[in-house]
């Protein structure tokens, strides 16, 4: 590996060459020492980073496949409803045999189903996994960007204010980190969709998604709160911010000239830690049956599926898992290279 | 320190005292009407009142509080007989006690806890400070690599694959079941070896992780080097000195993650169709059995607030710091 001072020369050997140039051409030069705001720093650092760059490309290209899902489906002519394995059309190809189990190898992969067909109903696993992504990454960005609002709010009042404010905010928050935060997620679905839907009624995909929202908000935002505490109570007794309050500075213009911009990267490295935690919370709700319901396709969904399934038919999971896995393991990547970035003091 | 548990054990009471009330009056006292929530669709009204009858949701929301209260503490006397001091009153759907079933159930909760927790922090600690231990070299760089991977797998998608390997296509071992480690010791561990060790499995690699880095870490402190400097061996510098400094925010992350843990064991046994707490929350809430989820929820909180606290004083007898302040 080139270490950095290396680099760094060797960029600057042909900058001093251009700047005769243009010394010669033009009166003044303007060769003001530039110094590289902490963000541009980070940035920088990011970039040397090869498995972070990758890694980062990953996540993107699935976010933005799951966003283009509706095109891409209708591009590959199927979609994640239609039960083709019941198809009453007699030109249509037998999909699945007498006992509900896909015909073919490998789940049923063939040229119209790439991916292979779900056991039973037949429907196209390839758009489920494409959908099902959608609602997942989608439904956990909401949450968390939520989440991180919610906890950045509540951190800065804390932390700014000190005092008795501080006190009764750091013990509810003790208080929301001592639920057993999975038995309540699991219990508390039925009764959050409940408040919104009579119970004699079906429920609609938008509530259930309210719901998820709702139950995850709610025992989502002590994390990002408490780092976000800490690091203001560290900042509130910088000298740049007495200087700003001697000043005559407005609290509402300290928080957020002073302390939001030096809080911002934390809180961007955390983010990166809790998004794909509140993916896997999402998917573990529908895979508990207590999320998502049919026919929405989830992430999660496929894998109580595939559970059910996997005695008879174990290559229903593959594609499922193997993106899942190819996802978060860029994703934990993507976390440490941030971190890295941010702090590189780490020892890894 | 005495001081110390016992503050900790009144903030405890406390806790539970209020994680019962939050949940009880979102159940109860909720927007939604309990009775036709748990009736569910295409419910008459005669058959309604007959479940507020049931559930005694005629009294005033204030009494049915301080009857379920005054239960878990002194005992409750229903018609169809006295329900004994840890009453968690009766499951709606089943007519059984739920402090019964959860004890029946806990069993298989705690053992895949308990065993997960001994493998992965055997496990993953000893990969850990190996891998920090020879850093830089290919074992570091396997053992790196492995959990970093292994990290990103999901207990239910593991499951199904071992299932898959060992039990359906090549039938070397037979379906996971509980038996009681009190009847039978090695029965109990063969039949919950494959979710045991799925589940270690992931929190192994993220342990080794933190193992790693915890002790890269410790070995740069300048006790570390101080230690080195005056010749002490290698090896003692090792385990006497950076290992003690590495374990404590291992110890600290075990206490938070203690809640994982336990959903973690929700997980494995959903996975494995194991009939434990977990499966028990899914149920009270699938079937809307008010008294079942309570007493999960309690039941989950009690013990979460029970390890955080022996976490608490682990932590303490680690690091002298904790104990002087």
């Amino acid at each position: 590996m080139t270490s950095p001072i290396e680099t760094e020369t060797a960029a600057a050997v042909p900058s001093v060459d251009l700047d005769d140039k243009t010394a010669a051409t033009t009166k003044a030069p303007e060769k003001a020492p530039t110094g590289r705001s902490p963000r541009e720093l980070m940035w920088a650092r990011f970039k040397r980073d090869r498995t972070g760059v990758i890694s980062a490309c990953v996540v993107i290209f699935f976010f933005v496949i799951s966003a283009l899902a509706p095109v891409i489906a209708s591009l590959y002519g199927k979609d994640p409803y239609t039960l083709y394995g019941q198809s009453q059309d007699p030109d249509a190809p037998a999909l699945l045999d007498d006992f509900g189990l896909p015909l073919g190898y490998f789940g049923g992969v063939s040229g119209d189903h790439w991916f292979g067909v779900e056991p039973q109903f037949g429907r196209d696993l390839f758009t489920m996994l494409l959908y099902g992504m959608r609602t997942s990454l989608y439904m956990a960005l909401g949450v968390t960007v939520l989440v991180t609002l919610t906890g950045v709010l509540i951190g800065l009042v804390g932390g700014y204010l000190g005092g008795r404010a501080d006190y009764m905010i750091g013990r509810v928050t003790d208080f929301f980190l001592s639920f057993p935060s999975q038995l309540f997620f699991i219990a508390f679905m039925p009764v959050v969709t409940a408040m919104f839907v009579d119970p004699r009624e079906e429920t609609p995909t938008y509530f259930r998604a309210l719901a998820i929202l709702i139950v995850l908000w709610v025992l989502g935002w002590m994390g990002m709160s408490r780092l976000v505490r800490s690091t203001t109570l560290s900042l509130r007794e910088r000298e740049f911010v007495e200087a700003a309050k001697v000043a005559g500075a407005s609290p509402w213009r300290i928080v957020r000239k002073e302390i939001l911009p030096n809080v911002a990267t934390p809180i961007l490295v955390q983010f990166t830690y809790m998004l794909p935690s509140t993916i896997l919370t999402i998917a573990f709700l529908s895979f508990a049956g207590v999320g998502f319901v049919e026919p929405t396709p989830d992430w999660g969904r496929l894998f109580a599926v595939g559970a059910k399934v996997a005695e008879q038919d174990p290559a229903f999971m593959f594609f499922p898992g193997v993106a899942m896995v190819v996802f978060f393991l860029c994703f934990n990547l993507l976390g440490d290279s941030v971190r890295d970035a941010f702090d590189p003091k780490t020892g890894r | 320190m005495l001081q110390f548990i016992i503050r900790r054990l009144l903030g405890a009471a406390l806790t539970l005292f209020l994680i019962g009330a939050v949940t009880f009056f979102l159940f109860v006292a909720g927007p939604s009407d309990y009775a036709s929530l748990a009736c569910g669709k295409d419910c008459s009204p005669t058959r309604i009142g007959e479940i507020r009858e049931a559930l005694g949701l005629n009294l005033p929301i204030a009494s049915q509080f301080w009857q379920f209260m005054s239960g878990i503490v002194m005992g409750r006397d229903y018609p169809t007989g006295h329900c004994d001091a840890p009453c968690l009153g009766v499951s709606f759907y089943s007519g059984d006690l739920v402090w019964d079933t959860i004890m029946d159930r806990f069993p298989l909760t705690l053992s895949l806890t308990i065993g997960g927790l001994a493998i992965f922090l055997v496990v993953g600690l000893g990969t850990g400070l190996l891998a920090a231990w020879k850093r830089g070299t290919a074992v570091d760089k396997i053992a790196s690599g492995a959990s970093m991977v292994l990290s990103s797998f999901q207990i239910y998608f593991l499951g199904p694959i071992v299932l898959t390997i060992f039990v359906y296509s090549t039938g070397w071992m037979e379906n996971p079941k509980y038996v009681p480690f009190t009847e039978d010791p090695v029965g109990w561990l063969v039949g919950l070896s494959l979710p045991m060790i799925v589940m270690a499995t992931i929190f192994t690699a993220q342990y080794t992780r933190m193992a790693r880095s915890s002790m890269i870490e410790q070995l740069q402190e300048e006790h570390v080097r101080t230690a080195r400097a005056k010749g002490l061996s290698q090896r003692y510098v090792f385990f006497r000195y950076a290992w003690r400094g590495s374990l404590i925010p291992i110890v600290t992350i075990i206490g938070i993650d203690i809640s994982a843990l336990l959903g973690g064991g929700v997980v494995t046994e959903l996975t494995f169709s194991l009939q434990g707490i977990g499966q028990l929350a899914v149920m009270g809430a699938t079937q809307k059995d008010l008294p079942l989820t309570m007493g999960v929820m309690l039941f989950g909180a009690f013990f979460i607030l029970l390890v955080n606290i022996l976490t608490d004083i682990v932590y303490a007898y680690i690091d002298p710091r904790v104990r002087l302040s």
